[in-house]
């Protein structure tokens, strides 16, 4: 029997039947007997030094169980832990998860109480006094690497954390005498990555034994930090990650709130739950971006870049989390992009400042680098009146140039642009809008209409184990999968990838459907229990397929050549001699002398005859560690009507050509591609996390940090090249960022294209209808807002 | 303390609540009615959304959307409430919840309970609504995950199945 391939089929994903029928597993809906709850007061002011606490009226308060501060919980919880020491030097600050002394952002925890239900432990929060000793509010980067600046943290002597470089070529002989440099300042705003679940974290001891369920993507890493800060064995603590509603990078993290909570039931010796409101986890989940870019460019007059030289400041925000040094430095190797340069230098200071950590968000580093680079294109397109594809044409890797070793020390295994790009313009009719462009300027129209382009890539498939460690990261990037024959040749999949909405229950069985020639309905995959799946590095960076994927890629092939052992057994054939094929093993040449794999198991599970030393299971484990990123790109093309009137932008066509390889299923890759280009708008027009002369956020609730709705997106065309990776044999690349990645610089380049005719050079993200009314009025000479009018760091843009 | 009487799902329930209670924790705490999410503290988000019937709960009465957490559990008394839990018999799904199924418009599935709710409410108003109205009827539920295009296919979708074969003749 030949079924129709389940690699590269569209099908309709399994977990929806849950989660379409409300019966999903949030961590919040978890109730244990005797559960209490947990609410932690946070700081309402951005930097101060903490004089005096009182929590006896809240003890007092009906239902409340327990108190606790920073003091209290002092002696047992640690210091949260920063995994990626990016330089030997790095200022790495203690970070206890409620603070003992001092508050250095709005948000941060100072006191936690325990109570029989949310409402008295909500209630038992308004009665807790502290002191406060303001202390200087550090919010601007530049201000903060001064000399003799206010600190964040005083003991430090510096607001600069690390400062990380890469050179490679002569910049100096680039930039001399080059016909055509281009120097910008670009921001990268901070944003709030709003999953949709808030977080939420249940802990319960039972003697020595812990179990912790919280809305993470990271239930392995999680396991082995919190048994690491709270010095809880490894092997006592259960993680679990149950339905988790999203991430986005913002669940990549170990959380002071899940360090309270198992101490929290540990010491009372009863389950514990927490679940964070949105206006909380605005100022307490952590932050992304956050950037200030200068950038230079140096190119031949015929738009052939010559050097590139990057200095970035990084906001680190109050603290060192999880990963947050290293997210700027992975932008280190994607802002050259995919075009081809001899001399490139990137430096990046990561800066403190009285505000939310930040860390990973989708991308990761990624899109800031993409922005920086595919917005200074336009720029030196513009600047020699060459269309913006030709100038990208002039610069790019071809297709036949492959492999290809890039200035910033990669290596590009696979790629094709020209085809992403034909197609792309082909979908677009680019002529055609650049005819109606021209018109509309011809005619004088008030809405201008404005092309932007974007023709990017991204390194991801995190992350070569070898490649990590001269990184100095904490970890490897291999990731683990199991497959279990059961005795009726049905199939549990293990992996140590922890989905939140990836579909990795539907793409996992169809990569064991395919490789073992069992129906897709046979195969379960289970994954997000430290108990279940032992070993993992989780889901980020857009690693599961790539590197997950490949692992269970490996682990059916161990499971083959087990099974083809045993049927050579039963067959009495030479093992040499069978052939596998649509779950079936058969003697060469002899077709009818055939076991499935389902007799084959249902014989090994009997065990009665079993060939010499065969141990009765047909279940493996593997681990890929990959050799190299993977690289998907694309070309995004987006058609904006400006209103110079009102400033108001209207998307009007948006295509989105990507190429991620080869595809396991085209739906769920389509959604991962809408969904990203949602958010890499959202950052050009929307969002940004608001931040006062104070510190004060001011975007804390739904309504005031703007997520965009149904009404505010286009419809978005997408399509695909494919030219497999060549680095793993699925082919596979990863989806989960290229759409956040690409959309960005896609969006401003086309406003910024249509105002070009006003001596527009820049827009400052979000390029809200104020800002671009501002534009048209002044150029962008000016900073266009004041930071805390909705302005924030307002780019100065067009210095060359 | 207030006493509430309220269908859910089919089934009555009559507790003593708090007066703040939102109808939102009473469903998710007292009630184990844990389908219906919270997504955030402003009304804003949408993830909560059930429907309400309009006035006492005999039969008869429209139920509309509401968003669960800016409805008092009190206000609920005498009414009857369905959430995503009580949309299928168990046997068959409800025509928006297969047409999200088909369409894959969803991905971690959080506002799904909530989008559903609305969407359904927005065909009993306009039984055949355009992309643009859609996606205008919706501007209440945030979605993080999916940019909501296959959304929007999905409630077109539902819309089309679920109109009778009559009223298809008569609309196009
Ligand atoms: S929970 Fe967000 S609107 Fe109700
Ligand atoms: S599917 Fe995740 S928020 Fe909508």
């Amino acid at each position: 029997m030949t079924a129709a391939p389940e690699i590269g089929s569209a099908r309709r994903r399994t977990e929806d039947a849950r989660l379409i029928t409300g019966r999903t597993n949030w961590t919040d809906n978890i109730q244990l007997p005797g559960l209490l709850h947990v609410a932690f007061l946070r700081s309402p002011v951005s930097h101060a030094r903490i004089t005096g606490v009182d929590v006896s009226g809240a003890r007092e308060r009906p239902g409340v169980v327990a108190v606790f501060t920073g003091a209290d919980l002092a002696d047992e919880q640690g210091s949260l832990p920063c995994a990626w020491p990016v330089t030997e030097d790095m200022v790495l600050p203690d970070h206890p998860p409620v603070a003992v002394n001092e508050v250095r952002y709005v948000g941060e925890p100072v006191a936690v109480v325990v109570a029989r239900d949310r409402y008295a432990a909500a209630d038992a929060l308004e009665a807790i006094d502290i002191d406060y000793e303001p202390l200087p509010a550090v919010t601007d980067m530049e201000e903060a690497i001064k000399e003799g600046a206010d600190l964040v943290h005083s003991d430090k002597g510096t607001n600069t954390s690390y400062e990380w470089i890469y050179e490679a070529g002569d910049l100096d002989a680039a930039f001399r005498d080059a016909p055509v440099v281009i120097e910008r300042r670009y921001v990268q705003q901070r944003l709030i990555p709003t999953a949709m679940e808030p977080r939420a974290v249940v802990c319960s001891a039972v003697g020595d034994d812990y179990t912790l369920w919280s809305s993470t993507q990271i239930p392995h890493i999680l396991r082995l930090m919190l048994a690491t800060v709270t010095g809880i064995p490894e092997h006592r603590l259960r993680v679990i990650a149950p339905d988790v509603g999203g991430g986005f990078g913002s669940k990549l993290q170990v959380y002071g709130e899940e360090v309270v909570c198992l101490l929290l039931a540990k010491r009372l010796g009863r389950p514990v739950k927490w679940t964070e409101s949105r206006s909380e986890g605005n100022m307490a989940v952590h932050h992304g971006r956050g950037q200030i870019q200068r950038l230079s460019l140096a190119a031949d007059s015929d738009g052939r870049i010559r050097g590139l030289k990057v200095d970035l400041l990084a906001d680190m925000g109050a603290y060192l989390m999880l990963v947050t040094p290293g997210i700027p430095i992975l932008g280190a190797f994607m802002f050259n992009g995919i075009y081809k340069m001899d001399a490139y230098s990137f430096k990046c200071a990561g800066v403190f400042t009285t505000k939310t950590p930040t860390d990973a968000y989708r991308g990761a580093g990624r899109p800031e680098a993409t922005y920086g680079i595919e917005r200074m294109m336009d720029e030196l397109a513009a600047e020699l009146s060459l269309d913006p594809l030709e100038v990208r044409r002039r610069n790019w890797i071809t297709h036949d140039e492959f492999p290809y070793d890039t200035v910033s020390g990669l290596t590009y295994d696979s790629g094709n642009y020209e085809a992403a790009t034909d197609k792309a313009t082909e979908l677009f009719e680019y002529d055609k809008l650049r005819a109606e462009q021209a018109d509309r300027r011809d005619r004088g129209d008030p809405v201008q209409l404005g092309i932007g382009v974007s023709t990017f890539t991204e390194m991801c498939g995190l992350a070569p184990s070898r490649v990590l460690g001269s990184l100095s990261y904490g970890a490897g990037g291999w990731e683990h999968a199991s497959v279990r024959v059961l005795p009726s040749g049905k199939i549990e999949v293990v992996t140590g990838s922890s989905a939140h909405g990836q579909g990795h229950e539907t793409a996992w069985a169809q990569i064991a459907a395919d490789r073992l020639g069992v129906p897709f309905e046979d195969v379960r995959v289970l994954h997000g229990d430290t108990s279940i799946s032992p070993r993992g590095m989780d889901t980020y960076g857009s690693r599961s397929l790539a590197v997950g994927g490949v692992a269970l890629y490996n682990a059916c092939e161990k499971v083959i050549d087990k099974a083809r052992r045993m049927a050579a057994h039963l067959l009495e054939a030479d093992e040499q001699d069978i052939e596998f094929a649509g779950g079936s093993f058969s003697v060469r040449g002899v077709p009818e002398q055939a076991r499935t794999l389902q007799e084959v198991s249902l014989a090994v599970f009997g065990a009665h005859d079993l060939p010499e030393g065969f141990e009765p299971s047909l279940d493996s484990d593997a681990t890929h560690d990959p050799d190299n990123f993977s690289f998907p790109h694309g070309t995004h093309l987006c058609a904006a009507e400006v209103d110079t009137e009102t400033g108001f932008v209207k998307l009007r066509t948006y295509v989105a050509v990507d190429d991620v390889g080869s595809v396991v299923n085209p739906l769920i890759v389509e959604g991962q591609v809408h969904g990203g280009l949602a958010q890499g708008i959202a950052q050009a027009l929307y969002e940004e996390a608001v931040y006062d002369a104070e510190g004060n956020l001011t975007t804390t609730t739904m309504a005031d940090y703007l997520v965009p709705s149904a009404g505010d997106l286009p419809t978005f065309t997408t399509d695909r090249t494919e030219t497999p990776a060549t680095t793993n044999p699925l082919g596979v690349k990863g989806v989960g960022e290229a759409g956040t990645i690409a959309s960005t610089p896609a969006v401003v380049n086309a406003i910024v294209d249509a105002l070009r005719p006003y001596g527009v050079t820049d827009v400052p993200m979000p390029c809200t209808p104020e800002r671009v009314w501002q534009a048209v009025r002044g150029g962008t000479a000016e900073r266009s807002t004041q930071p805390g009018a909705g302005g924030g760091l307002g780019s100065a843009g067009g210095e060359a | 303390m207030p006493r509430v009487s309220v269908e859910v799902d089919g089934v009555e329930y009559d507790d003593d609540v708090e007066p703040r209670l939102l109808l939102a924790h009473y469903l998710r705490d007292r009630l184990g009615k844990v389908g219906t999410p919270i997504g955030c503290d402003t009304s804003n988000c949408g993830a909560c959304t059930v429907l309400l019937s309009t006035g006492r709960r005999a039969s008869g009465t429209t139920s509309v959307s509401v968003k669960s957490c800016s409805v008092l559990a009190v206000q609920a008394d005498g009414k009857s409430v369905t959430t995503i839990e009580g949309l299928s018999d168990g046997q068959e799904l409800h025509p928006m919840q297969q047409a999200f199924h088909e369409e894959h418009a969803l991905q971690c599935g959080y506002c799904t309970p909530g989008m559903i709710m609305a969407a359904i409410d927005l065909l009993r108003e306009n039984p055949n609504p355009s992309e643009e109205e859609v996606r205008e009827g919706l501007e209440g539920n945030l979605c993080r995950c999916t940019g909501y295009q296959n959304i929007v296919r999905a409630v077109r979708r539902a819309a089309g199945d679920m109109r009778s074969p009559a009223e298809e003749g008569v609309t196009s």
